[in-house]
């Protein structure tokens, strides 16, 4: 869907950007993760044209971004920024429909998508006619989020969109973030320095540094074989939770004790991460809960104690 | 006809029509500017908010240009523009341009890069970012940018009276002039009351919200063009011949308003400063102006005296009055200043005006030319027998006298002088030589009349303006009231008087004040 090859961009002497590349296939959630100045809103903003690059190509389904213009680019690619940069003089609705406006949308068309979008993101359509300064920090990135999605753009680049957020919000707006339909449908570029939100958002992750891609893989493959000490070190802080988000109940399936359950009833899909499980058994009065793997149809009770030692073994072999 | 119990409201009734016109003018002169102001400046500032690499210089011009004096300004603009409207409104244009090219500047760079970065990644162009985006946002900043230049274009804008193209100027300037003050204040509350005004009108199209605002900006360019059309409501007449006066002329008995009485003359007039009158009337933008008539620039512009065939203009001899203790103090003081007495007449002391004012030679050059030429100069004795104290108002005239006599008292008597040349105007002469600061002065019997003895008209009518009349008048008043002695005239008059081009007068056959009335009436 998205292809970047050799990718460069200098400013004055310092190389933002160093010759990276790096694919996103579609429908996927592709995270651009590293600290501060490491290139990675470079990348991003290269990609809609906002910053243009010194070297290399990116192709938007196959077509190179270069041969179309930059409006028209940007109008097909929906953006969401850290701070929300909502238009301080439009209403939420106005705000909404800048894109559909742009693309001489009719009004009725603009209507009924922006009241679409309200409902999905729970906003009330109260908010419609008030300036975004009345809105709370998280309700604002609703709106910057409902904009960027107003025109259905198959691809979404998002910068920071958590940042500004305090930790409540971020961690609810996250999760509501994960469960919208709209965005599993789409190609997903966002950029983070936050090791959590990667974890929990990215199909891959791309850790960057100094202009340079670390390594690129899924969460697994970055905890369990990182490719440099660098990647290592990165991780190392938060290593087990971020192995707890990163391991699937699928993983460590035939780890598990096989023991029959009484019913099926509120079974939980093998591809939740040991963490959500987790999660889930300690909100259990009776410690344990039943998973189902529509592979081959098994039902299995995993209790607390058995999943930690599950996960422990899981962990022993791939790190040896 | 008391001026001083006249209440500024009865003076403001009685001058309602003026008062009327000059306001409509004010407030059109004003927003002519003011819309142009903003027609040039808002492109301005946008452009340079997108190069800016370019701001630094324009930024830096238009701040030259605003701290250049108005007066200044308009004295450079005569010779391009000529004089009335359009000198007016190109240098209140100039004043109004900073802030508004600086707050547009200001208010588009400083609209937040998350918006500006939003509205492109949106995929808007850049027009459609400075329409929708960058123009909406810093307009309250663009705004107060005009707020600023109103208020200094109503205040700049009195000073168009002084080129002819009037406003409420026209009250305050004549009222310096004449000592009037509710002339003064005629002109300078109307103007104050437009400044407040406008302000406060602004201020509220400021602070309106984004979606009023809207309209706001849409009536806003209405609102200035029509207030801008106040400007041609008034000037509705123009005549065959035009006549530049200064304000003090417009407001004297004996200026305009004899004029009008005792002539009849009927003449489209225009207020004007005396600092570029003269050169107006040479260039052809006047065609009569008021003038004094020893003044060194009747020679240097080539233009005559009308002759005042009705003596309405009171009689000026120069005259050196000094105080009786100091003619006691030293007895040969009297013969010596008064060898001067009968030697200037009119045009000698025109071209002495000349040579200082215009070849910009110095007042002590000129004295001594002329005494040497009159075979009255005498080698400085350096005596030391006493010491006079000489003073002179500021202009070249009185500079000239005030170095004749010292050089005739040192060269004739044993006594050292010391001057103190440059004492302001009349009454701070005056009330040196009263409080014994120093012996004499130059001064003129019109001057002694008016100002001094403050005489009714009852008494002017009695003297009817005859030379010797009025000279002995005053030389008896002040001796009774300030023991001062007034001696004898040194010859010349400088009084007011109407003058044209020397060759417009010749081409017209016109030679006395009442040559120009029938001249006028005979060809309406």
């Amino acid at each position: 869907m998205i292809a970047v090859e050799k990718l460069n961009k200098h400013f004055g002497k310092v190389k933002a950007v160093d010759g990276i590349s790096f694919k996103v296939k579609e429908g996927e959630n592709l995270i651009l993760l590293g600290t501060s100045g490491c290139g990675k809103t470079t990348t991003l903003k290269m990609i809609n044209r906002l910053i243009e690059p010194d070297g290399g190509k990116i192709t938007v389904n196959g077509k190179n971004i270069t041969d179309q213009q930059p409006e028209e680019l940007r109008r097909s690619i929906g953006y969401v920024l850290q701070n929300t940069g909502l238009f301080p003089h439009y209403t939420v609705a106005q705000n909404i429909a800048i894109v559909p406006q742009l693309l001489k949308w009719d009004k009725k068309r603009t209507d009924d998508r922006t009241r679409e979008l309200m409902e999905k993101l729970h906003l009330s359509e109260d908010y419609l006619d008030v300036y975004p300064d009345k809105l709370s920090g998280g309700q604002q990135q609703r709106v910057g989020l409902a904009r960027a999605l107003m025109a259905d753009p198959p691809v979404l680049l998002m910068d920071e969109p958590f940042g500004a957020l305090d930790p409540v919000t971020r961690f609810s707006i996250r999760k509501e973030f994960k469960e919208l339909d709209e965005l599993k449908r789409k190609t997903i570029i966002m950029v983070t320095h936050d090791v959590q939100e990667a974890f929990e958002l990215g199909d891959r992750i791309c850790l960057m540094d100094k202009g340079h891609i670390m390594q690129a893989g899924t969460p697994a493959e970055l905890l369990f074989h990182p490719a440099n000490k660098f990647v290592k070190e990165f991780l190392n802080e938060q290593r087990l939770q971020l192995e707890f988000k990163a391991v699937k109940l699928d993983d460590i399936w035939d780890l598990l004790p096989s023991i029959k359950t009484r019913s099926a009833a509120n079974a939980i899909n093998c591809n939740c991460t040991v963490w959500e499980t987790l999660e889930i058994i300690t909100a259990n009065k009776d410690n344990a809960i039943a998973a189902t793997n529509p592979v081959n149809g098994e039902i299995k009770t995993i209790t607390f104690t058995q999943l930690l030692s599950s996960f422990h073994q899981y962990q022993n072999n791939k790190h040896v | 006809m008391n001026e001083g119990q006249q209440s500024l409201l009865d003076f403001m009734r009685q001058e309602s029509g003026k008062l009327a016109s000059q306001t409509l003018t004010h407030i059109g002169l004003t927003f002519i500017s003011l819309l142009i102001a903003v027609l040039i400046g808002l492109p301005l500032g946008i452009l340079i908010a997108r190069k800016r690499k370019l701001s630094g210089t324009v930024l830096g011009i238009a701040g030259v240009l605003q701290t250049i004096p108005s007066i200044a300004l308009l004295g450079f603009l005569i010779p391009i523009l000529g004089i009335g409207a359009k000198p007016a409104i190109f240098a209140l244009l100039i004043y109004a341009l900073l802030p508004i090219i600086r707050n547009t500047y200001t208010g588009i760079t400083g609209v937040d890069a998350t918006i500006k970065e939003a509205a492109k990644g949106m995929g808007m162009s850049s027009n459609q970012i400075l329409f929708k985006v960058e123009l909406p946002l810093a307009m309250p900043v663009i705004l107060a940018g005009i707020r600023t230049a109103t208020v200094i274009n109503v205040g700049v804008a009195t000073l168009a009276s002084l080129i002819a193209a009037g406003g409420l100027g026209e009250f305050i300037f004549g009222g310096i002039s004449l000592n009037n003050t509710n002339m003064i204040l005629a002109g300078a509350i109307p103007a104050a009351l437009l400044a407040i005004i406008f302000d406060f009108l602004l201020s509220r199209v400021q602070n309106i919200n984004f979606k009023k605002m809207r309209t706001g900006i849409k009536v806003l360019p209405a609102v200035l063009l029509v207030l801008a059309c106040f400007y041609f409501i008034p000037s509705a007449y123009a005549g065959k011949l035009i006549a530049g006066f200064t304000p003090e002329f417009m407001g004297r008995r004996d200026g305009d308003v004899g004029l009008r009485d005792k002539y009849g003359l009927k003449i489209h007039t225009v207020v004007i400063s005396d600092a570029v009158m003269y050169k107006a009337a040479y260039e052809k933008h006047l065609d009569v102006i008021s003038g004094y008539s020893t003044d060194g620039r009747l020679k240097a512009f080539d233009l005559i005296v009308l002759d005042d065939d009705k003596k309405i203009f009171p009689p000026y001899y120069a005259v050196p009055i000094v105080s009786a203790e100091a003619l006691k103090k030293f007895p040969q003081l009297e013969g010596t200043l008064n060898m001067l007495a009968g030697k200037i007449d009119d045009s000698t002391m025109t071209d002495l005006n000349y040579k200082v004012d215009y070849l910009h030679q110095s007042p002590e050059k000129v004295a001594m030319d002329f005494l040497v030429a009159k075979g009255l100069y005498k080698q400085s004795r350096n005596g030391n027998a006493g010491t006079v104290r000489i003073g002179s108002k500021i202009f070249g005239e009185q500079y000239i006298l005030a170095s004749m006599y010292t050089m005739l008292i040192k060269g004739y008597t044993d006594l050292d002088v010391d001057t103190k040349t440059g004492l302001g105007g009349t009454q701070i002469c005056f009330s040196a030589l009263v409080n014994n600061q120093i012996d004499l002065y130059p001064e003129y019997t019109g001057t002694g009349l008016l100002v001094m003895l403050q005489v009714k008209p009852r008494v002017l009518d009695s003297l009817v303006l005859d030379k010797d009349k009025v000279y002995n008048y005053v030389r008896q008043e002040f001796k009774t009231k300030y023991d001062i002695q007034w001696l004898k005239p040194i010859g010349f008059n400088n009084t007011y008087a109407l003058m044209m081009r020397k060759s417009e007068a010749k081409n017209l056959k016109i030679k006395t004040i009442s040559d120009l009335k029938r001249y006028l009436e005979s060809n309406k």
